[in-house]
């Protein structure tokens, strides 16, 4: 019995091959089919990690009427308009776009609340996209309802490239699949795929899929992007409105990171075996942690 | 069964392998089934080119798609009451 928990490092061809670059930014929709696995905080993550790395960055709530990536940007406060005023020409672009309060490369257009997935239609969408990447944004990320109907369809509508986002689970593999398969109907072949959520211990005593067994499960037609372990932090830094990605201790923050610079056409080994979990402080760190010391 | 696995009783599955195997085979379904608008078009397509080449009963066609272990397979049922010598227009 296998007892990886990661891709093999062997698997070369089946990683995110790095897109040249273009004058246009790149828009990427992050989709799931199912909900709860982990979009939004995806989206949020990414986007900065981008914003960090140099990026200016723009990301786009398209899940009408369940607005929640606003929460996990912690920019719920600031909202003023949101998608459907400027689809609708009550707001500029520019006044709607909310500038994030840690770092100035990362701006985000709430979905609106009170409205529904029709509001938005796959032309506003595409228009819109146009006139965020005319503002000079060389990373657009929309994050996709959840579900195949009316509102994954508008939101993957002015994409050019999608990432996937499951859990090691199976309802949750299986919404995958047939999501790269809406996908491909929608002209974004090859989608990239995020394993989130991963148990590495789970894994090890053969209890839980690992990456390599949801990879053969959905086979070649997706290109791993990354591996993010279960990682309590997130529940706090999301409750905080503080990424991940932006706590270097966190080990999904890490995940999201190296995401991030795979994106960018960085080649960054995928985390694996013990690197996915979380150390049991020593004695000795326990004494350091009591007189403040850090130490990472 | 070999001796080996009557000697040490053989081996329950694992739950990852479990996962995998029930996932495998829902996938496939999943994949090969095809919406019954499609079907129907598909279904009237397949007869349309039969019928210039046999005169077929048409209420007795069956058009399925069959799975056996992890192969799908497309399978068409057409009684034929006799043939042509010649292609029909």
């Amino acid at each position: 019995m296998s007892t990886e928990v990661a891709a093999p490092v062997a698997d070369i061809e089946n990683t995110a091959a790095p897109v040249a670059p273009t004058a246009k930014g790149r828009v990427i929709v992050i989709t799931s089919g199912k909900g709860g696995v982990g979009k939004t905080t995806t989206t949020a993550n990414i986007g900065m990690a981008l914003a960090v790395l140099g990026e200016r960055v723009a990301l786009l709530d398209a899940d009408i009427g369940l607005r929640n990536l606003d929460l996990a940007l912690g920019l719920e406060n600031r909202i003023v308009y949101d998608i459907v005023d400027v689809v609708e020409g009550r707001a500029k672009l520019r006044s709607a776009l909310i500038k994030d309060k840690r770092n100035a490369n990362l701006v985000f257009l709430p979905a609106a609340q009170t409205r529904d997935k029709s509001a938005v239609s796959p032309e506003q969408m595409k228009s819109l996209v146009a006139d965020i990447q005319a503002e000079g944004y060389t990373f657009i990320l929309i994050d996709c309802p959840a579900g195949i109907e009316q509102g994954f369809k508008n939101a993957t509508a002015g994409a050019d490239e999608a990432i996937v986002v499951t859990n090691p689970e199976m309802s949750s593999v299986r919404d995958a699949d047939r999501i790269v398969g809406l996908l491909e109907a929608q002209d974004l072949q090859n989608p990239m795929l995020i394993v989130n959520r991963l148990r590495p211990k789970m894994v090890r005593s053969d209890e839980a899929l690992g990456v390599a067994d949801v990879q053969e499960v959905l086979g070649n037609s997706v290109k791993l992007l990354g591996i993010v372990p279960e990682d309590e932090r997130i529940i706090t830094s999301t409750n905080r409105g503080e990424p991940a990605s932006l706590d270097e201790t966190s080990l999904a923050g890490k995940a999201y990171r190296n995401i991030a610079r795979r994106l960018r056409g960085e080649t960054v080994p995928f985390l694996t075996g013990s690197d996915l979990e979380e150390k049991e402080p020593g004695f000795f760190e326990k004494l350091l942690h009591l007189f403040g010391v850090k130490n990472n | 069964m070999s001796f080996f696995e009557r000697l040490f009783g053989k081996q329950e599955k694992t739950a990852k392998t479990v996962a995998k195997d029930r996932l495998r085979m829902v996938l496939i379904q999943d994949r090969a089934s095809i919406p019954a608008p499609l079907m129907e078009q598909m279904r009237r397509e397949i007869l349309a080119v039969v019928r210039r080449y046999a005169d077929i009963d048409e209420r007795e066609l069956d058009l399925s798609v069959e799975r056996e272990g992890e192969a799908v397979a497309l399978t068409a049922n057409i009684p034929i009451r006799r043939v042509r010598t010649e292609i029909a227009a």
